[in-house]
């Protein structure tokens, strides 16, 4: 099989998708699109279904938070691999912190439940449509999204640290 | 390979009076020798101290020759709660409930800096010390401590029950003890 390349990949999702890519890039040589969020799970159903593509491996899924980044503070990222022709791209889709949403990927990749219930229990990203979506890593009382940058990393309770030890 | 003198130490006797043919001491003298040298440990390792609570199990160090080499996996028929390891808070109600499980006496030792404070883990999801949700006896420093460091600790554990009130659930420090965390 004749391996993919980044602009033959490129231009296939560009052809179908013209409309929904927002940026692309290649950082370290690997291919990232910024799309549109509410396009991701068509994207990634292309991805998934064309021939010549077969992106079927969902490597990762996870959050990010730029706070500064006005009305696109929160993203997902999408790492798919596919893996008959051995190649990777990334997707990253943003959304506003005053809205957390987007659509869940599930119906495509049964591995994006925990995925998604991660990114949700660490960032509160809803995601719609997603069959169970609650906590999986952290305590099911803690009332806040701990990888956000508003909340201290540290543990407040914490009482054998010196401060003047630690640059504080 | 050179031949090791074998030595083989018995436990001594307590202080008593001895005459011919008898010796006489307090019964809370005996049963604190034969309880500290018959501990039952429950160890609750859950990351690298865990390991080396492994070392110390095995051949080479050899808890066995404490009088340990019974691990028990019931709470209910343990002496000694063993916590190696980070305990992240979703942990901390279950260490709590192995506690509440065992039968008096009990003891607690944490092993390694994650169970004593948190260790290198300041962070939002973990423990900081398991002394946060149970009474803990002995804390062995170090990151990870040596299986030399944790046969101490047991040591000083054993130092504790010889030296202790056979009763000493009965006493009103330990009672105010354990009800500072909410037990009982
Ligand atoms: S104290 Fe160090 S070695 Fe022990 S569990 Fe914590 S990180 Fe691991």
């Amino acid at each position: 099989m004749a391996g993919l390349t980044t602009e033959f990949v490129l231009e296939a999702i560009q052809s179908r998708f013209e409309n929904e890519i927002i940026h692309t890039d290649t950082p370290y040589g690997m291919l990232t699109l910024e799309v549109l969020p509410a396009s991701v799970p068509a994207i990634l159903q292309f991805l998934y279904e064309d021939d010549r593509l077969r992106f079927r491996f969902l490597t990762d899924l996870c959050g990010i938070h730029y706070p500064h980044q006005t009305a696109k503070e929160l993203g997902v990222i999408y790492h798919v691999h596919s893996l008959e022709n051995n190649f990777r791209i990334r997707l990253k889709a943003f959304i506003p912190e005053a809205n957390p949403e987007i659509p869940s990927v599930t119906s495509i990749f049964r591995s994006a439940n925990w995925q998604e219930r991660e990114t949700f229990d660490f960032f509160g990203i809803q995601f719609k449509g997603h069959p169970d979506l609650r906590r999986i890593l952290n305590m099911d009382e803690m009332s806040y999204h701990p990888l956000l940058k508003q909340y201290p990393l540290e543990d407040p309770t914490r009482t054998d640290k010196d401060d003047k030890y630690f640059g504080r | 390979m050179t031949e090791q003198p074998s030595q083989i130490t018995m436990v001594g006797a307590p202080d008593g009076h001895e005459g011919q043919g008898f010796f006489a001491t307090s019964l809370d003298k005996v049963i604190g020798l034969a309880r500290a040298n018959s501990i039952w440990p429950l160890p609750f390792a859950t990351s690298c101290c865990g390991i080396e609570f492994m070392a110390t199990m095995g051949a080479n160090y050899d808890l066995a020759r404490f009088g340990s080499e019974r691990l028990s996996f019931s709470p209910r028929q343990a002496d000694l709660l063993m916590v190696m390891g980070t305990i992240a808070k979703k942990m901390g109600p279950v260490v709590r409930q192995v506690y509440l499980q065992m039968a008096e006496p009990r003891w607690v030792i944490a092993v390694g800096a994650c169970a004593s404070s948190g260790g290198i883990f300041d962070t939002y999801s973990v423990l900081q010390g398991i002394d946060k949700v149970v009474p803990v006896d002995v804390y062995v420093p170090g990151c990870p401590p040596r299986p030399e460091q944790i046969i101490h600790g047991i040591t000083q554990i054993q130092e504790l029950i010889k030296n202790e009130s056979l009763r000493r659930r009965h006493t009103p420090e330990y009672k105010a003890l354990l009800a500072s965390y909410g037990i009982e």
